[in-house]
């Protein structure tokens, strides 16, 4: 077993730095550090909110690890200094409790800010229950008797299996691509009832900042209204057995017109158990 | 044994914690057995076994040290202070089944029945169903069943279980004042009292599964009902038998007036059990 | 607070007192019994931490290599279970046995018996806990969260896990009720609660914790067991339940647990500080304070591990205010470390070092924490890495280096013989550097869109999760320095002296190294 960790190790790692170096490489985010600002005006709502907290966090950071490190470098016994004798002060006590506390309040306005406009899921123009199963999910638009499941694809079904010989850098979205995507129209406030047919999953698309967990025999709803057209990729986010790392959610977001067509196909003609066919 | 009086007595070895620690893993796995159906379960009779000499055994040390005065007023205040958080520990175990009871009753099938975040749930799940208390859930998990009112037996189980609260206590002032037989008839009608009520109990649970089809797999009303009244039950008859241990301590002489922790940590115990009885009977029969 | 200690060497009782295995079977000293638990946690992060091994080794690179996914999950949850349950609870109970007595001039824990009861139920715990790993259906894989309905899928293993995690709670609550007593009851004279040192400070809060919650889990996975096998419907909507109440109750217990295993690192950090800086602690009563506000807050807080459950706004709202305001006196601890270090006379001694990690490091942890806080953020960030980074970064180099830094301040209380001190900076750089290498880059993986949990992972994860795994590698490869360096302190060393340090206080300091088998048979008098 070791030998081939050294074999592929090494391996893997030069094929991605053939790959960054590659002129051109569609893999930019291959490093990427932080949350995506998303398509929403929700998860650029999320983002910023991310952002600012951290920065907050970063701030005081650096002053009290300054603080440390100063203190390190400055008040060591190999310098000779005499120790203080200092143990208290009721006034310096008093100010770093009452700080934070409107540092929090700070933080606190813009977050509930956020979450209620989150929670909002009133006005929607289209209403889609996913079932989570164990390991794909099930679209049915429910005002227009379309309905499909969607799974791993098989490129990355075939790919993953335990000693395929397949290279995942060779799978196209490796894990993150499925036989049948969802479709939404853009700037349309869609809205989603989740709900699983056996254990918890939790339905998560990070350029949309929705993540909900689906539970058997419940209903949660959550809504998003994206502002650009794409493709945009997730995976389930909760534990739910053997292949919780294998069943990813891709949404396709498209124009109103091609929503529409798309709609027309699903219903039309592959007869009353429509399958969607999205995949390229 | 030399020990100094004035000192805290430390004890020396001991074999009961590995007997015990033995008896508690043999009866772990012969349970875990059982559960799976696996003809491995009789071990856990003998761990049950194992557990219950090393009771015997253990408390028969303790009150041999006890008897032969080793133990100071500072170890009596140790054991009376282990006890106290003893006991806590249980209220805490019962807490966890009473938030399962209000968290069910309160949130879960209100939300089933379509109330505030619930609409869809409703909707789209369970149309049809509507929300109430008894209730075995919108797929009538274990069919029609009847609930059991607050009045009849389950008020003559409280009323038993106040008097034996009294008399338990009538049974701790005779003995600081040294009244013999009241100590012992006042305590053995406290164990009795507890054996009623366990019959009793055990009666109204014969009759809820076999004429009010009410069963531990009734639905979340079932499930509630029967953990809690059930492990409340397991702790009376725990409670009655440690009753009725110090009531045999007492016939035997071994309390003074003065010195009798076990017969208070007992009685402390009992009253635990009752106020959680007070708690069953508000808000599982009567409301 | 100084003292008039005597300290008799080892008296009347010990001509007849067994010895070899017995001696270790039956024995009622708080020391032999804090040995026991110190050894039996070190034994078990070698088990947790090969399986983390195992984790890091599959998630080395994209594609499956090594182990199927329902292994790869089977790791995950032991590993989980073993770390919390095995390594560190045990340890700060084991430090709780052997500082706790000598800390108030106790001549041992109040209910020694009951002691020894209470370690000698883990090893068996364990037994069953470990033995689901050969059963039909493999050890569990639902997390050691246990949520249901996943949970209800384990074969064979299920009871067993139970009741595992029923006796390891027994034992929990027979070892806290024995420090609250000790405490509560055997403090020598003039050992006022607030002249206590910060460890037993610490202790004392932990262990009522411990009692208020441990019989909650046990309640929660009690009514798991009914679920699965006699048919209750706790979390089931049909009948009437729901999956997510069990989450409600475990993490009534769970949102408690992790403060748990940070109170005590508090207390221990607290002592190491003011003696490598040679000045007290700052703020004594502040830390007092402190940590029973985080204490009491961690009651009202569990929910913040379940904010994409779908509760009503209010919920959230609640959970998300009152989450946020455990920064606030767990800012002040912090605010009063580095008072402490202020224009102190610092040395860098193995313990210190350590100490100083945990400062830099645990608070980055907590920063983490409180954006995990706030909910919108949350829901990007839930089940992803950037929770993996999160709870190591309070765990790792949070609770296991303030374990750590207290072994290296009480090795020599313990053995009598210093340890070796090169060793142990070499033992603490690569520590630092392997945690940070592990952990850090987690953060860039969760926010990028790496769900936890998974045995796999979409190629553009596979440069910080290479990353990742070498540091693992590091840090785990290290502790068996750490091993090796506490055994070499046993066998021998430079003799220490009483003190150890530099005029450390406090009262364990007072006897000589080792510390005899029996201390304080005549009460201090504490001034
Ligand atoms: C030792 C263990 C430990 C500790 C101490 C903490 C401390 C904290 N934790 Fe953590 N946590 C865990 C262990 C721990 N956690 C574990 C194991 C999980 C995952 C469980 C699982 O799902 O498996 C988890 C998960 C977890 C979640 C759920 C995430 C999710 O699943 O979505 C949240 C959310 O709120 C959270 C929050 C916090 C907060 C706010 C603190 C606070 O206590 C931190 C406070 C500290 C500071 C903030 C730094 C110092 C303060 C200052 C310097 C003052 C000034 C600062 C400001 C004003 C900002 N934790
Ligand atoms: C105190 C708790 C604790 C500690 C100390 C650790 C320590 C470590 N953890 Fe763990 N971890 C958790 C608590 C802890 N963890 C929890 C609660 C979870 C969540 C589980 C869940 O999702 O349910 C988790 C999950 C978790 C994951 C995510 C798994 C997943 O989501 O699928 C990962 C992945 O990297 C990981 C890694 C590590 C590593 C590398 C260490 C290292 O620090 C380990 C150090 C390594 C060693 C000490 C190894 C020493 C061994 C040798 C040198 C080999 C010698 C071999 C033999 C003797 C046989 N942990
Ligand atoms: Cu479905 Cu995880
Ligand atoms: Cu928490």
């Amino acid at each position: 077993m070791p030998r081939s960790l050294f074999r592929r190790g090494p391996g893997a790692a030069l094929a991605t730095l053939a790959t960054l170096l590659a002129p051109g490489a569609a893999l930019a985010n291959d490093w990427q550090l932080n949350m995506p600002v998303g398509i929403t005006d929700i998860s650029a709502d999320v983002y910023r909110l991310h952002m600012t907290i951290l920065w907050i966090c970063v701030i005081i950071g650096v002053i009290v690890f300054s603080a440390m490190i100063y203190s390190i470098f400055r008040h060591r016994k190999s310098l000779g200094v005499e120790p203080a004798k200092f143990s208290h002060s009721t006034k310096v006590e008093i100010v770093w409790t009452v700080i934070p506390v409107f540092i929090l309040i700070g933080m606190a306005i813009p977050a509930t800010e956020t979450l209620v406009r989150m929670e909002d899921t009133s006005g929607s123009d289209l209403t889609i229950k996913v079932t989570g199963y164990q390991w794909l999910w099930e679209y049915e638009y429910l005002d227009e008797d379309v309905r499909f499941f969607s799974r791993l694809h098989p490129d990355s079904d075939r790919a993953r299996q335990l000693g395929s010989g397949i290279d995942p850098f060779s799978v196209e979205n490796y894990l993150l691509e499925v036989d049948n995507r969802m479709v939404v129209p853009v700037d349309a406030k869609v809205r989603l009832l989740l709900t699983a047919g056996d254990v918890i999953h939790a339905w998560w698309v990070p350029d949309f900042a929705v993540k909900k967990d689906a539970i058997p025999g419940f209903i949660n709803e959550v809504w998003f209204q994206a502002n650009e057209t794409g493709v945009f990729r997730g995976q389930c986010a909760e534990l739910c057995g053997r292949d919780h790392g294998f069943m990813p959610i891709v949404v396709e977001v498209k124009s109103q017109e091609d929503y529409q067509a798309w709609l027309a196909m699903q219903r039309g003609e592959l007869g009353d158990r429509p399958v969607a066919s999205t995949h390229r | 044994m030399a020990h100094a009086p004035g000192k805290y007595y430390v004890p020396h070895g001991s074999w009961w914690p590995i007997v015990g620690s033995i008896g508690l893993f043999v009866l772990m796995l012969g349970a875990a057995n059982a559960l799976n159906g696996s003809g491995f379960g009789w071990p856990a009779f003998v761990g049950l076994g194992i557990v219950l000499f090393m009771f015997f055994g253990w408390f028969r040390d303790v009150i041999r040290e006890s008897v032969a005065g080793y133990y100071s007023a500072q170890v009596d205040r140790s054991f009376r202070q282990g006890m106290i958080w003893f006991i806590f520990s249980e209220v805490m175990f019962f807490a966890a089944f009473f938030g399962a009871l209000f968290y069910a009753r309160t949130l879960a099938v209100p939300w089933l029945g379509g109330e505030g975040v619930g609409f869809f749930t409703n909707l789209l799940l369970w149309d049809g169903f509507e929300a109430g208390w008894p209730t075995d859930g919108p797929a009538n998990v274990g069919g029609e069943f009847t609930p059991i009112g607050p009045l009849g037996l389950p008020a003559i189980n409280t009323a038993i279980l106040l008097t034996s609260g009294v008399t338990l206590t009538i049974a701790h002032h005779a003995l600081r004042d040294g009244k013999r037989a009241t100590l012992l008839g006042f305590l053995g009608a406290t164990w009795l009292l507890g054996f009623i009520f366990l019959g009793l109990q055990a009666y109204e649970y014969v009759e809820l599964y076999r004429d009010y089809n009410l069963r531990l797999d009734t639905g979340i009303y079932g499930s509630t009902f029967f953990m809690l009244t059930g492990f409340h039950g397991f702790h009376v008859a725990l409670g009655a038998l440690m009753l009725v241990v110090v009531w045999l301590r007492c016939v035997k002489g071994h309390f003074t007036p003065k010195q009798h922790f076990a017969f208070e940590a007992t009685a402390w115990y009992w009253h635990f059990v009752d106020v959680v009885w007070l708690g069953l009977y508000l808000f599982v029969y009567w409301f | 607070m100084s003292t008039t200690a005597t300290h008799a060497p080892a008296h009347d009782d010990h001509h007849n007192a067994p010895t070899g295995i017995v001696r270790w079977l039956t024995t009622t000293n708080h020391k032999d019994i804090g040995t026991m638990y110190l050894l039996f946690a070190l034994l078990m992060f070698f088990v947790g931490g090969a399986m983390a091994l195992i984790i890091r080794l599959e998630l080395f690179q994209p594609g499956l290599q090594y182990v199927q996914p329902e292994f790869f999950n089977q790791m995950t949850t032991m590993h989980a279970l073993i770390m919390i349950f095995g390594a560190v609870m045990p340890a700060f109970v084991g430090l709780a046995n052997w500082m706790i007595p000598l800390q108030i001039g106790a001549p041992d824990m109040a209910l020694p018996r009951m002691n020894n009861f209470s370690f000698w139920i883990l090893p068996f715990a364990f037994t069953l806990l470990l033995s689901t790993l050969f059963m039909p259906g493999g050890a569990p894989a639902s997390g050691w969260t246990l949520y249901p309905p996943l949970v209800q899928q384990t074969g064979d293993a299920l009871p067993f896990v139970i009741l595992a995690i029923h006796l390891m709670g027994i034992s929990s609550i027979m070892g806290a009720i024995n420090v609250v007593v000790t405490i509560m009851n055997m403090r020598a004279p003039g050992m006022t609660l607030l002249k206590m040192p910060l460890f037993t400070w610490t202790w004392l809060i932990t262990a009522y914790l411990l009692i208020a919650v441990m019989p909650v889990l046990a309640g929660a996975v009690t009514m798991l067991l009914t679920d699965q096998f006699f048919g209750t419907t706790f979390f089931h909507a049909a009948g009437g339940g729901d999956p997510v109440m069990y989450q409600h109750i475990f993490w009534f217990f769970g949102h408690p647990e992790v403060y748990i295993m940070i109170l005590p690192a508090f207390g221990i950090i607290s002592e190491i500080i003011p003696t490598f800086a040679r000045k007290p602690l700052f703020g004594y009563d502040a830390m007092v304070y402190a940590t029973a506000s985080i204490a009491f807050l961690s009651f009202i807080v569990w929910a913040h591990h379940m904010f994409t459950v779908g509760m009503p706004l209010a919920g959230q709202l609640f959970f998300m205010f009152a989450t946020m305001l455990i920064a606030v006196p767990t800012g002040v601890k912090v605010f009063n470390w580095t008072a402490t270090m202020w224009r102190g006379a610092m040395s860098f001694e193995t313990p210190m070092l350590f100490a100083i990690a945990f400062l830099f490091l645990f608070t980055i942890g907590g920063f983490s924490g409180l954006m995990l806080s706030i909910v919108p953020a949350d829901y990007q960030y839930h089940d992803s890495y950037f929770v993996v980074a999160h709870f190591h970064y309070v765990l790792v180099p949070g609770a296991v280096f303030a374990i750590m830094a207290g072994v290296y301040y009480w090795l020599p209380k313990w053995t009598g013989h210093m340890y070796d001190e090169t060793l142990g900076k070499i033992h603490f750089w690569l520590s630092v550097i392997g945690v940070n290498v592990t952990f850090f880059p987690q953060h860039f993986l969760g926010l990028a869109g790496m769900p936890r949990r998974i045995p796999d992972y979409a190629t553009q994860f596979a440069n910080f999760n290479m990353m990742s795994s070498i540091g693992a590698f590091i840090f785990g490869l290290s502790q068996l320095m750490f091993v090796y360096i506490i055994f070499k302190a046993i066998r021998g060393g430079a003799k220490a002296t009483a003190e150890v340090w530099d005029s450390p206080k406090g009262l364990e300091w007072t006897v000589p190294s080792p510390a005899p088998h029996h201390t304080f048979d005549e009460a201090p008098q504490v001034k």
